[in-house]
């Protein structure tokens, strides 16, 4: 996309070193003269921020590596060691477990920005793609670095979600003691954790790579979804996109900083701080926030098999997305009807994320007596969950393949400077 | 065949088709066993060592558990319910032998042939593996307060999303008094 290389070695150095590794010229060429279109907004700055979120887990988590032993007997009291006695480390291990929290915001924000702006539309599918791959990856990652601690949550959370794959017919039962490495959560499950868990973030940064690369084939989407056309349609990544993205940075990290010095313990379970005990679930058990809605849609199931289908399924339609929305038009910015769908799935994801939080019968409107409705009474958390997820699988599966057959697009722009130089629209 | 290979008046002689095909084939056999022969003790590794399996078995003093009372032990790393059942408790269970059931089972099936009183189960929820609580729910046997499996006095699944009754471990009674689990 970037086309002819601009790069100009500066000096000996620099020319010499162009001959042999063009490390600057990559640089240069992806990071300062990278033509960006001129319209991004500030939904456009969460791969940033994305990447910041990264370096901080990665580097937090190997320095908690040094202070972390992963057995059984002694991993709760080493996280309490870390909390005490480590000097500083109270804010490392909070800067990493509130940080997974900020990594979660952001890459479901830069998510909801592509599915809004339609940026995994053709020619980006493989972009969306490696995207999706990459939040597979930080889902794994996340869940077993919550084991680590070996709490109350810890340990159930483990139990709970290895179980999930017990669901399969005839080889479920095998996968579950291949995972474990014995007859339940223990022991050799903790230690396979920790390896992986320090694993996964570095090919979770492979991937990014891969992303990235992806992203500098095809450019950037932007607001309008029309492609660049012409120079008067770009601006070079420096200094307008590595400004604007420090900025947003900036502001991220003071929410980081927030949660990690005023509210460190907001986002987790204050029984994690009860060391593990295989022979007693805690009342309530529920996963970290992000992945209640998931959790949500498992639980909305009466079934044990299709609770799990639904729930991996809920994630495979993320992944088909390129080829279940049959629309043209890429930015919902033209797509008013495809806008109204787009905000009732945003709500839809919220019910869902607020019905994993709750137990499910319980009732959603306190005092409010209602007629039972097959199990479970009409007014619980259950059947708000049921109508939450079915709402989200017809998004998926019918508004996104028919609303492009049968809506009416409002006109898109001819460029994307025409809007913004020349003024025909509004902005 | 042998001939074609020094043929150097047919220059097609070398390029002999099925020897070229079957020196693909057998590398790529060799290949592909190769790797799934190293690969095998990777994945085998994940399985139960040998200290894990032979930890397998436990045994218990009833004498220790009053009557309507359960005792959870840690056996396989997994909590095991023993539960000394009231009559009342066990004719509850018997009543349901042939009420609609999910994972259809007698009471009978379900303990020592006269120790009707001596429940011995796993105590993980047949859905997600969670530890159900004794004495809840709607049946009066356990309830999994993770997402809400009713069991009854007979350990069976009554209403919830757990597919199966909890399970019955291989067990003994070694005297009257004692049970060896495993």
């Amino acid at each position: 996309m970037s086309g002819h290389s601009t790069y100009e070695p500066k000096n000996g150095f620099s020319r010499w070193l162009d001959a042999r590794l063009p490390v600057g010229r990559l640089v240069w060429d992806s990071f300062v003269d990278y033509p960006t279109p001129r319209n991004l907004n500030y939904w456009w700055t969460f791969g940033g921020i994305l990447s910041l979120c990264l370096a901080v887990q990665l580097i937090t988590g190997i320095v908690l590596a040094m202070h972390y032993t992963p057995s059984a007997a002694t991993a709760f009291n080493s996280v309490e060691h870390i909390m005490r006695d480590v000097n500083y480390g109270w804010l490392l291990r909070y800067m990493h477990a509130n940080g997974a929290s900020m990594f979660f915001i952001a890459v479901y924000i830069h998510m909801l920005r592509g599915v809004y702006y339609g940026s995994y539309k053709s020619p980006r599918e493989v972009l969306w793609i490696l995207g999706c791959v990459i939040y597979l990856l930080m889902m794994a990652t996340a869940f077993m670095g919550y084991v680590l601690p070996w709490g109350q949550m810890s340990f159930h959370g483990a139990v709970v979600i290895t179980n999930l794959l017990g669901a399969f017919p005839v080889v479920g039962d095998a996968i579950t003691t291949l995972l474990w490495g014995g007859f339940a959560v223990d022991e050799p499950t903790l230690k396979r954790f920790f390896s992986l868990h320090y694993l996964l973030p570095f090919m979770i940064a492979g991937v990014v790579i891969l992303h990235v690369w992806a992203l500098h084939v095809v450019g950037q989407n932007n607001p309008t979804g029309v492609e660049p056309k012409s120079k008067a349609d770009t601006l070079p990544f420096t200094p307008y996109a590595t400004v604007k993205d420090g900025f947003a940075m900036s502001l991220f990290v003071i929410l980081f900083a927030t949660f990690v010095f005023y509210l460190p313990d907001a986002l987790g379970h204050a029984d994690n701080y009860i060391p593990a005990n295989p022979l007693v679930t805690p009342s309530h058990i529920v996963p970290e926030w992000y992945f209640l809605p998931f959790y949500a849609i498992l639980r909305a199931i009466p079934d044990k098999l299709m609770g799990v289908l639904a729930m991996f399924g809920a994630i495979a339609c993320i992944f088909a997305l390129p080829w279940l929305d049959t629309s043209k038009v890429k930015s919902m910015r033209y797509r008013p009807q495809a806008r109204l769908y787009f905000f009732i799935f945003l709500v839809a994801c919220v019910i869902l994320g607020f019905c994993g939080a709750k137990l499910p019968d319980d009732q959603v409107i306190p005092g409010l007596e209602t007629f039972q409705l097959l199990d479970s009474k009409l007014n619980s958390w259950v059947w708000l969950s049921r109508v939450a997820t079915l709402y989200y699988f017809a998004y998926f599966l019918l508004v996104m393949p028919l609303l492009g057959l049968f809506e009416k697009p409002l006109p898109t722009p001819e460029t994307i400077s025409s809007p913004v130089l020349g003024g025909d629209k509004k902005d | 065949m042998a001939h074609t290979a020094v043929d150097a008046t047919n220059p097609a002689a070398g390029d002999d088709p099925s020897r070229r095909d079957f020196i693909h084939i057998a590398a790529l056999t060799a290949a592909a066993g190769g790797g799934l022969a190293a690969i095998w003790p990777f994945v085998a590794q994940m399985n139960p060592s040998a200290d894990t399996l032979a930890l397998a078995s436990v045994e218990y003093d009833l004498t220790k558990i009053e009557p309507a009372q359960q005792v959870t032990i840690n056996w396989r790393g997994k909590p095991l319910f023993i539960r000394n059942r009231t009559p009342e408790q066990i004719a509850a269970a018997v009543k349901d032998d042939h009420a609609a059931l999910r994972d259809p089972q007698t009471d009978a099936e379900r303990h020592k042939e006269g120790k009707a009183q001596w429940l011995v189960l796993v105590g993980s929820c047949t859905h997600l593996g969670c530890v159900p609580t004794v004495g809840g729910g709607e049946y009066g046997g356990w309830f999994c307060p993770c997402h809400g499996s009713h069991y009854d006095t007979s350990g069976r699944i009554r209403k919830g999303p757990a597919p199966k009754n909890l399970a019955v471990p291989d067990y003994a009674f070694l005297s009257d008094t004692k049970v060896k689990i495993g």
